[in-house]
C-alpha cells in the first residue's frame, strides 16, 4: 500500500506530495511535533541556530507563510522571505535561478508555495536542496493534510496526539471533504493520505466541483448529496468556494449555499453529536461555512492554525536533519 | 559514376512486393539492380556493404519534423535535425511550417529547401495554410507548390475556421496535395496541458479532452465529404496528423470505409507511452497532442495494425534543456523523436504486437512516400532514388540521449529500450550514417 519510490531522486528531507511519505515518517514528524512542542524553550531555539531557511512564496499567503516563518525562527533558523512581489522573479528570472541564488547564499533547505503544479519538484531537483511545498498549484499541500491529522488525533475521542501511527490509526473514522475539491491542493493531500492510516474519505460536490476523475485518487467515495454525506462523517472539513468558480458551473451562488454550507441548521440536524469541524483557510463566512458553526465549540478551525506551527517545526528538523 | 552494393541483406520493399534476401545495387544515386543473393558476383563495384542479418530497406520518410529553422537554432538546425534523423534510418523528413518566421511565403521556403542548410538527408517542407498561420488568410498555394511545398499546414495550431479549412481542402486539392491538420479545438482544450482524466486530476494539471481533437476531425472528414460530392473533379486530401484518441481514430476508419481520401499518422511516443509517463512533472512527457490513456494507446496500435493510420511520424520537436527545465505548465510542448522512432516502433509494434516487419516498413518509409506523391522513394525499384536504410530488426539496446545527433535532448526515452538497430543510411547513394 505504501507507494513510497525507491528511487527518490530529491534530497532527503523533502516533502512534495504525501504519497512520498511512508506511514513510520508520518509517524516520525508527528513524533518530533510532539516532542518539539514540550521542548524547553532555550533548547528548542537553539536547534538549528546557524541555519538558513528560505521561504519563496509566488502565491499570496496568511497562514501557511506565518507558521514556516514563526516554526522556523522557533527553532533558532534564519529566515529570508522572498516574494514574487519583491524580487528579481519579477524581472523574468526562473525558478531554477531563483532556487540557485538561495542556495548560493546560503539557504539549506527551500519552503516553496508556487502557482504551478508541480513546482516543487523541478525547485528540489534543480537545487539538490531539500524543499517543502507549501501549496503548489491544484497539486497539494502536504503539511496541511498533516497538521489536519494532527488535528483529528488531539480532538476526536480515543485518540490523542500522540496516538500510535499505523495503517489502522484512523478505522472506523469517516472524514467528509466537500467543496472545490477540483482545484484543491488541500482535498488532495488529505484524500491521499487520510485512508492510508486507515480512514475512510468521502469527497462532497458538484459535478463541476468534483469531477468523477477524482476517484482514480484511489480509496475515496463520493458523495454528491451533502446530507447525506455528514450524517456519516466524524470529520467534516470545509473548502473554501470561490465566486468565480462557480461561474462555469450550473449553480449559482444561492444554490450552491442551500445545497453545500455547513450551518447551525443542518449541523443539528444531520451531523452526528460530536462532528468535529475543519476548514484549512481562509473561511468564507456566510458562504461554504456559516459564522456560527465556524465558531462553535465543534469547530478546530483555530486549532489547525496552531497545529500548523506543531507540523512546521517538525518539518523544517528533518529538512535540516535536525535530530529532535 | 559512384556504385554501392549492399550485399547479404533481406530486402523488404512492400512497393515492388519483395520480401527476401536480396542484393541491392546502387549506381549514380539511384537503384540500379536487385538480384538474388550473389546475383552481382561479377561486378566489381568501387564499394560494398554487407548486410547479413540486416534487412534492407528502402529509406524512411518522415513526412512531421520540426527542423527550427530559420529562427531557432538554438533548438536545432537543419543540419543537426537531419543528421539525427540519418541516424535514425530516415532519408527523407518533412518541416513543419512554425519557423520564425512562419514559412508562409516562397522566400522562406527557399532558403529552407537550399544546400547551403547542409542538409544531411532529403529536406522536404510544407508550407503554412494561412499566412503567419494565424489561420485568417491562406497563403499562395499554387506559388508555394511550384516552389516545393509537399502539402499544406497550421501545424502547431489548428486550421479552426471551417470556411478557411474548406477552401485550403480546395485549393489543396486543385495542386493534388495534402492539407495536413493539426486537430485541436483550442475552445475545448483551454489551458490544458495534458489528457484528461485521473493522472490529470491527481497532478493537479488541468486536462485536456479527447473530443478537443475528434470534434475537429469528424468536422474536416465532413468537409471533405462535402467537396467531394459537390466537386466532383476533386478529390480533397485531409492528412491528420499525430492522432492520440481512439475516437478520432474511430472516425477516420469509417471516412476511409466511405472511400474518402482522409490518412493519418501515427507518433511513437503515442503508442508507447501513456499519461502515466508524466510522473513527477516530467516535462520530457509534454507534447501536444498529449500522452493519452491506455485505452487510447491500445486504440493507436489497433488503428497501424488493420491500416486505419496510414504511417508513423515522429513530431521531432527539438527545445533547449533550458526551455524545458521549468514549471510544467510553463513547459513548450515536444519531444525529440528522430532516433528512437524505428527502435520503438520495432519493439512495440513488431515484438510486442506482432507486426511483420513489412508493414513497419510500409508505415516508415512507403505509404509516407506516396502520401506526399513521393513515386521515386519509399522503395527499392530500379530507377528509384538510391535512399536506403540497413537495419539490424531484432538488436536490443537502449537509447542514451548523450549520443543523440540532434542539438536538444529533450526526450522521455532515455535509457529506454529500443529493438532492431540502423546499421548503415544511404542517401542518393551516399553513406550518411554507418554505426
Amino acid at each position: 500500500m505504501d507507494p513510497a519510490p525507491s528511487h527518490f531522486p530529491y534530497a532527503p528531507g523533502s516533502l512534495l506530495a504525501v504519497e512520498h511519505l511512508e506511514i513510520a515518517d508520518v509517524a516520525g514528524i508527528l513524533r518530533s511535533a510532539s516532542k518539539l512542542e514540550a521542548m524547553e524553550h532555550s533548547r528548542r531555539g537553539a536547534l538549528l541556530a546557524g541555519r538558513t531557511i528560505a521561504l519563496l512564496f509566488y502565491e499570496s499567503s496568511t497562514r501557511t507563510r506565518t507558521s514556516f516563518e514563526l516554526a522556523a525562527k522557533s527553532l533558532g533558523a534564519t529566515t529570508t522571505l522572498v516574494s514574487d512581489k519583491s524580487s528579481s522573479i519579477e524581472k523574468g528570472e526562473s525558478l531554477k535561478d531563483t532556487g540557485l541564488t538561495l542556495r548560493a547564499l546560503g539557504a539549506e533547505a527551500i519552503v516553496l508555495r508556487h502557482p504551478s503544479s508541480g513546482a516543487p519538484f523541478l525547485l528540489a531537483l534543480t537545487t539538490g536542496l531539500p524543499v517543502l511545498n507549501a501549496g503548489d498549484g491544484m497539486h497539494q499541500h502536504p503539511s496541511q493534510a498533516l497538521l489536519d491529522l494532527r488535528t483529528m488525533l488531539a480532538r476526536l475521542p480515543g485518540l490523542g496526539i500522540d496516538a500510535d501511527i499505523h495503517a489502522g490509526t484512523l478505522s472506523g473514522i469517516t472524514v467528509v471533504i466537500t467543496g472545490d475539491i477540483r482545484h484543491s491542493r488541500v482535498a488532495r493531500s488529505n484524500a491521499m493520505l487520510l485512508p492510508r492510516l486507515g480512514a475512510r474519505v468521502i469527497l462532497c460536490g458538484p459535478p463541476e466541483l468534483l469531477p468523477e476523475e477524482a476517484l482514480g485518487m484511489g480509496s475515496v467515495e463520493m458523495e454528491r448529496d451533502f446530507d447525506r454525506a455528514l450524517g456519516q462523517a466524524n470529520v467534516a472539513m470545509m473548502l473554501r468556494i470561490q465566486k468565480e468558480r462557480l461561474a462555469g458551473t450550473t449553480l449559482d451562488l444561492a444554490q450552491y449555499i442551500e445545497r453545500y454550507q455547513l450551518n447551525s441548521e443542518r449541523y443539528a440536524a444531520r451531523a452526528r453529536p460530536g462532528t468535529l469541524v475543519l476548514h484549512p483557510g481562509p473561511i468564507i463566512r456566510g458562504l461554504e461555512i456559516s459564522g456560527e458553526v465556524a465558531d462553535a465549540a465543534f469547530s478546530a478551525i483555530e486549532q489547525q492554525v496552531t497545529q500548523g506551527l506543531a507540523i512546521r517545526r517538525a518539518l523544517l528538523a528533518r529538512a535540516l536533519r535536525a535530530s529532535v | 559514376m559512384s556504385e554501392l552494393l549492399i550485399r547479404n541483406g533481406h530486402l523488404i520493399d512492400p512497393a515492388s512486393g519483395i520480401d527476401e534476401p536480396r542484393d541491392l545495387l546502387l549506381r549514380d544515386g539511384r537503384i540500379a539492380g536487385v538480384e538474388k543473393p550473389g546475383g552481382f558476383a561479377e561486378l566489381r563495384a568501387a564499394e560494398s556493404l554487407d548486410a547479413s542479418g540486416c534487412i534492407v530497406a528502402p529509406g524512411l520518410v518522415d513526412v512531421h519534423v520540426h527542423l527550427r529553422e530559420p529562427g531557432q537554432g538554438h533548438k536545432e538546425t537543419i543540419a543537426s535535425g537531419t543528421a539525427a534523423a540519418a541516424a535514425g534510418g530516415f532519408t527523407t523528413v518533412v518541416a513543419m511550417p512554425n519557423t520564425r518566421p512562419v514559412n508562409d511565403s516562397v522566400e522562406v521556403l527557399k532558403w529552407m529547401l537550399s544546400p547551403e542548410r547542409n542538409p544531411a538527408i532529403h529536406v522536404l517542407a510544407m508550407a503554412a495554410a494561412s499566412i503567419g498561420s494565424e489561420g485568417e488568410q491562406l497563403t499562395d498555394f499554387a506559388a508555394l507548390a511550384a516552389a516545393g511545398a509537399v502539402g499544406f499546414t497550421d501545424d502547431g495550431k489548428p486550421i479552426l475556421d471551417a470556411d478557411l479549412m474548406r477552401a485550403a481542402l480546395v485549393r489543396a486539392a486543385e495542386l493534388g496535395l495534402p492539407v495536413s491538420q493539426h486537430a485541436e479545438d483550442p475552445r475545448l482544450s483551454h489551458g490544458a496541458i495534458m489528457n484528461h482524466g485521473a493522472v490529470a486530476f491527481r497532478l493537479g494539471l488541468r486536462g485536456y479532452p479527447a473530443i478537443a481533437e475528434s470534434s475537429i476531425v469528424e468536422r474536416d472528414i465532413a468537409l471533405v465529404r462535402e467537396i467531394a460530392a459537390s466537386h466532383p473533379t476533386l478529390k480533397p486530401h485531409l492528412h491528420v496528423q499525430h492522432v492520440s484518441t481512439g475516437a478520432a481514430l474511430e472516425a477516420i476508419r469509417r471516412a476511409k470505409a466511405e472511400g474518402l481520401h482522409v490518412t493519418c499518422e501515427a507518433a511513437p511516443h503515442h503508442f508507447a507511452l501513456t499519461d502515466e509517463a508524466v510522473g513527477d512533472y516530467d516535462t520530457n512527457a509534454k507534447m501536444n497532442p498529449p500522452l493519452r490513456s491506455e485505452d487510447d494507446r491500445r486504440a493507436l496500435i489497433d488503428a497501424l495494425l488493420d491500416k486505419t493510420a496510414d504511417c508513423i511520424a515522429t513530431d521531432h520537436a527539438p527545445h533547449a534543456s533550458w526551455e524545458k527545465e521549468v514549471e510544467f505548465d510553463r513547459a513548450p510542448n515536444g519531444i525529440t523523436g528522430l532516433e528512437t522512432a524505428l527502435g520503438l516502433a520495432l519493439r512495440i509494434l513488431h515484438r510486442e504486437h506482432g507486426m511483420p516487419l513489412r508493414r513497419v516498413v510500409e508505415l516508415m518509409s512507403t505509404q509516407p512516400a506516396r502520401l506526399i506523391g513521393l513515386e521515386n522513394r519509399g522503395t527499392l525499384r530500379v530507377g528509384a532514388e538510391a535512399d536506403v536504410a540497413v537495419f539490424h530488426p531484432s538488436e536490443e539496446w537502449s537509447f542514451d540521449v548523450r549520443q543523440s545527433r540532434s542539438k536538444s535532448k529533450n526526450t522521455p526515452f532515455d535509457g529506454a529500450a529500443m529493438v532492431g538497430r540502423v546499421r548503415a543510411t544511404v542517401c542518393g547513394g551516399l553513406v550518411v550514417y554507418r554505426a
